[in-house]
């Protein structure tokens, strides 16, 4: 049913018999491997894909580079959990490279931000170094383009 | 003052212009239009062939290729149809690279049919087939394929249409508009009734790659006796995503090829240089790119099918390419009203049956190369349509 995953990371608000006919199975197979899925926590959650620059809510988001020291008895994950367990953090992963935790913080504006890294990430004991960048423009998320649809360039006049 | 109809060939004049045209010129006019009717992949062309092709232009590959095609591309064709279908050819004679699948029909039929010659043409199909032996003097002669026989040339029909001037059967299978495949049994039947005539076959197999269910495509070259009796036309548009690329090829007979890369060699010179580098990556690399693109095609091909029977346009399953032909006779519309009517009340615009031939009046032909969401939209429009009648 890997299909099926594929077509939830597309669109959840499919309905369990929409999802059947796609898949060639019954309504009733879907829903008991959705429900194995969610069981298993292969599904976490469902969520929309919103635009709030369309809204009036007030809402800027930046990507947080973090360098951190672990240290005995206190590695990544307890570190990062200290960081995920925020409100404010969105996303929160481990990374290869230059730096160690990448975070995404949203908050109501740039201040906001800027607060919530002076205030209660840097004087982490662990942290070592914060980069912030706040996010200017969403062109795509999740898969989902944010910026103009593209048109159906194809000439429908040739068979 | 210049008479241009005197100018002009009574054959190309005579040439019925296609009413898909006007219909969907209206189309384009109107906002909000929902389209089901292109005949073309949406997927964009997976981006290892648009490198490949930016590479050879970097590259400077810029001068014409060898008539026949680059001899790179030949190897790569034969590799490829020895690999998916179990066809074996020689690259040196037995291949020509065209411009798309569409000249390598083109010049098949001027390279063979001379005045007077019947080319056998079962339909509903892709229109291209009778204005092409129309032109060279040859005679089109239809064969009606129907839904009970899941659209399927039939052994029987076939030698009802046989005479002695026959030169030529057309073998568009996976069939557009209709979706209709041709399975080794079937073909088996078709290949007795050939075997001990003098007619050729062109097999046109652009869809082969889009055949759904466990079997895969079977190309009737393939069946025993009839590789030196048959043509091969594939291309890379359908499969590859590659249709603005312009490519495609003939597979054949030596002798055959031979002829038809004359008629290529003064027409065309040859196909396009970048296209060709390209279609080495496509062959090279991108099987598994197919599969992806097929699966997402299976998938809207269940939703749309059950969609349409759910309301009542009955619709045979199809088994290949990315059309559905449902009847519309519960309407009691004909094939162009229904499509009008359809365009007018609910937006949507979908292709008369019988633009594919006259016995595909009393369907529509509805692709479903487009996304889910996209279906799905179009299906509630068309359930609105229909209980307004």
């Amino acid at each position: 049913m890997d299909n099926l995953l594929n077509l939830l990371d597309k669109n959840c608000r499919m309905k369990d018999e929409q999802l059947a006919v796609l898949l060639g199975v019954s309504a009733d197979e879907v829903a008991q491997a959705i429900a194995a899925y969610e069981n298993k926590g292969v599904i976490r959650g469902y969520k929309a894909v919103i635009d709030w620059d369309k809204t009036d809510r007030e809402y800027v988001i930046a990507r947080i580079e973090i360098r951190v020291i672990p240290m005995r008895d206190h590695g990544f994950d307890e570190i990062a959990r200290t960081i995920y367990s925020f409100d404010e953090v969105e996303t929160c992963y481990l990374m290869s490279g230059g730096y160690d935790l990448a975070v995404t913080v949203a908050g109501k504006s740039f201040k906001d931000v800027a607060l919530f890294v002076s205030q209660k990430l840097a004087p982490i004991d662990a942290v070592q170094s914060t980069s912030t960048h706040f996010v200017l423009k969403k062109y795509k998320e999740r898969g989902i383009l944010l910026a103009d649809k593209e048109k159906d360039m194809r000439e429908v006049s040739l068979l | 003052m210049i008479d241009y109809s005197s100018l002009l060939s009574q054959k190309v004049i005579n040439i019925k212009p296609s009413g898909i045209r006007r219909f969907f010129d209206i189309a384009n006019e109107m906002d909000n239009v929902i389209s089901l009717g292109v005949g073309e992949p949406d997927f964009r062309t997976p981006w290892a062939i648009r490198h490949a092709g930016i590479v050879s232009l970097e590259k400077g590959h810029t001068w014409y290729t060898a008539n026949a095609g680059l001899a790179e591309l030949r190897t790569e064709i034969t590799k490829y149809l020895e690999r998916r279908f179990h066809l074996s050819y020689h690259s040196k004679d037995e291949i020509l690279v065209t411009v798309g699948g569409s000249e390598a029909i083109d010049i098949l039929i001027r390279a063979c049919v001379e005045p007077g010659d019947e080319v056998l043409i079962p339909e509903p199909s892709f229109v291209c087939y009778s204005p092409i032996t129309t032109l060279t003097g040859g005679v089109p002669v239809p064969i009606e394929t129907k839904a009970e026989d899941g659209f399927r040339l039939t052994a029987q029909a076939l030698k009802e249409k046989i005479t002695p001037r026959t030169k030529l059967l057309i073998f568009p299978f996976p069939n557009n508009p209709t979706g209709a495949v041709m399975r080794r049994e079937h073909l088996e039947e078709i290949a007795k009734v050939l075997q001990d005539t003098n007619i050729l076959v062109l097999s046109d197999e652009i869809y082969a790659e889009l055949t759904y269910g466990s079997e895969p495509h079977v190309s009737i070259a393939s069946i025993p006796g009839m590789q030196e009796r048959t043509v091969v036309v594939n291309g890379f548009s359908k499969a590859y995503a590659m249709t603005g690329w312009r490519l495609g090829y003939a597979a054949g007979p030596a002798p055959i090829i031979k002829q038809m890369t004359k008629v290529h060699q003064f027409a065309i010179m040859c196909a396009p240089t970048t296209s060709q580098y390209a279609a080495v990556e496509a062959m090279r690399s991108c099987d598994e790119e197919i599969q992806k693109m097929k699966s997402e095609y299976d998938m809207r091909r269940h939703l749309i099918v059950d969609g349409l029977n759910r309301m009542g346009l009955t619709c045979f399953n199809p088994e290949g390419a990315f059309y559905v032909f449902p009847s519309i006779k519960i309407t009691g519309l004909s094939s162009e009203d229904f499509c009008q009517k359809l365009l007018y009340a609910q937006r949507v615009a979908v292709v008369p049956g019988n633009a594919f031939g006259d016995s595909g009046e009393g369907h529509v032909r509805i692709s479903y190369s487009y996304s889910i969401d996209h279906i799905m939209e179009s299906l509630k429009r068309i359930e609105a349509f229909l209980k307004t009648l």
